[in-house]
């Protein structure tokens, strides 16, 4: 486990998150979102937990990011809040 | 409200770093976690059920139960996503045809419509964009081996990370993007609405109708050392050939479910028009 690349990423994955709140257009913040899985998954893969890793990258930056993609399809694409 | 809200999560942020300072560090050999169940697991899964990759031997062995019911749950949540967004309407919506020869778009409405097999009328989406070829022929490339790679995890998640949610969440994944570069209704045609719910179902039976077996043969609920008559081989292997067999329940109720949940998302419930 190289500590630096550790911190990069754990700092990428909070900005990730801190974004996808805070943007007002909701296909980013879906696509934010897929990121901030697909950055999970490879600090499960650092941490050693490969199968964590393997179903996060394919529920977590898969197959939600779509779903979420599919419901901002029928919806507004900016929040109003 | 706003303020409210920040508050109250930067409180639950501070409780939880202040709280996590107290967490045995990582990899430490003596923290509660690692001393009373894991050793257990990692030196006798191998001679248990003859399957070297632990977390499969834990998830599916076990931990039977738990990822039963984690099935159950994903079969509920396609059905839920089925009641809440399903709609049968009756057609008197608008439909586009394109005729493919000229390229002329038509607009029929008040239930009429064109035969469905004409061979030179195609329906079209309403918000219709022409077809790119790069897509098209990279997703028809691509999609083979995406469900070959499925297959693959499935049946080799005993040895390698994987297993039967993986890789029922690729093959789901696969038909998804299917539908997205071509469009909803040819997806549908492949895999039905009714097909992907009764498979979803049927996952969940597989998995379920395991362990019934093994309570017919006289053990107990999901000791798969009972099916070793079934299998013929001895009571170790059996274990590892009834983990595969729920994995295949799994991956299909999984598979199934993903794209259920997909079609009534993407179309709105009408199953009709879609991403």
């Amino acid at each position: 486990m190289i500590w630096q690349l550790d911190l990069i990423m754990l700092v990428m994955v909070i900005i990730c998150g801190i974004a996808a709140i805070n943007v007002k257009d909701l296909l980013g913040a879906s696509v934010l979102l897929g990121a901030y899985s697909f950055l999970m998954c490879l600090l499960w893969a650092i941490m050693g937990a490969v199968d964590v890793a393997f179903t996060e990258a394919t529920v977590g930056a898969g197959v939600s990011t779509v779903f979420c993609v599919a419901a901002v399809f029928h919806t507004t694409r900016r929040t109003k809040d | 409200m706003k303020i409210l809200g920040k508050i109250s999560v930067l409180l639950c942020g501070v409780l939880l770093i202040f709280f996590a300072a107290d967490f045995p560090d990582f990899g430490d050999p003596n923290s509660p976690a690692s001393t009373y169940l894991s050793p257990y697991f990692i030196e006798q899964a191998m001679s248990d059920n003859a399957v070297p990759n632990v977390v499969s031997a834990v998830l599916a062995d076990y931990r039977g139960y738990d990822t039963l019911f984690e099935t159950t749950v994903i079969f509920t949540a396609g059905l839920a996503c089925f009641f809440l967004l399903r709609i049968f309407e009756d057609e008197k919506k608008l439909k586009y045809y394109r005729h493919i020869p000229t390229g002329v778009t038509l607009r029929i409405g008040e239930g009429k419509k064109i035969p469905e097999n004409s061979s030179v009328f195609r329906r079209i989406d309403a918000t219709w964009v022409p077809f790119d070829m790069i897509i098209k022929t990279t997703c028809r490339f691509l999609i083979p081996f995406i469900q070959l790679f499925a297959l693959y995890v499935v049946a080799h998640g005993h040895h390698s990370p994987g297993g039967g949610f993986q890789g029922g969440v690729i093959l789901g994944a696969s038909v998804i993007l299917f539908a997205i570069s071509r469009n909803l209704r040819a997806a549908l045609k492949r895999v039905g609405e009714k097909t992907s719910a009764i498979m979803s179902a049927a996952g969940v039976f597989i998995y379920a109708g395991t362990g019934a077996l093994c309570l017919v043969l006289g053990e107990n609920f999901l000791n798969y050392s009972a099916l070793a008559p079934i299998f013929g081989t001895d009571r170790v292997m059996a274990r590892s050939h009834g983990i595969l067999a729920i994995e295949i329940g799994v991956a299909l109720a999984v598979m199934a479910v993903m794209i259920w949940i997909y079609y009534n998302l993407s179309s709105a419930g009408k199953q009709d028009e879609g991403l």
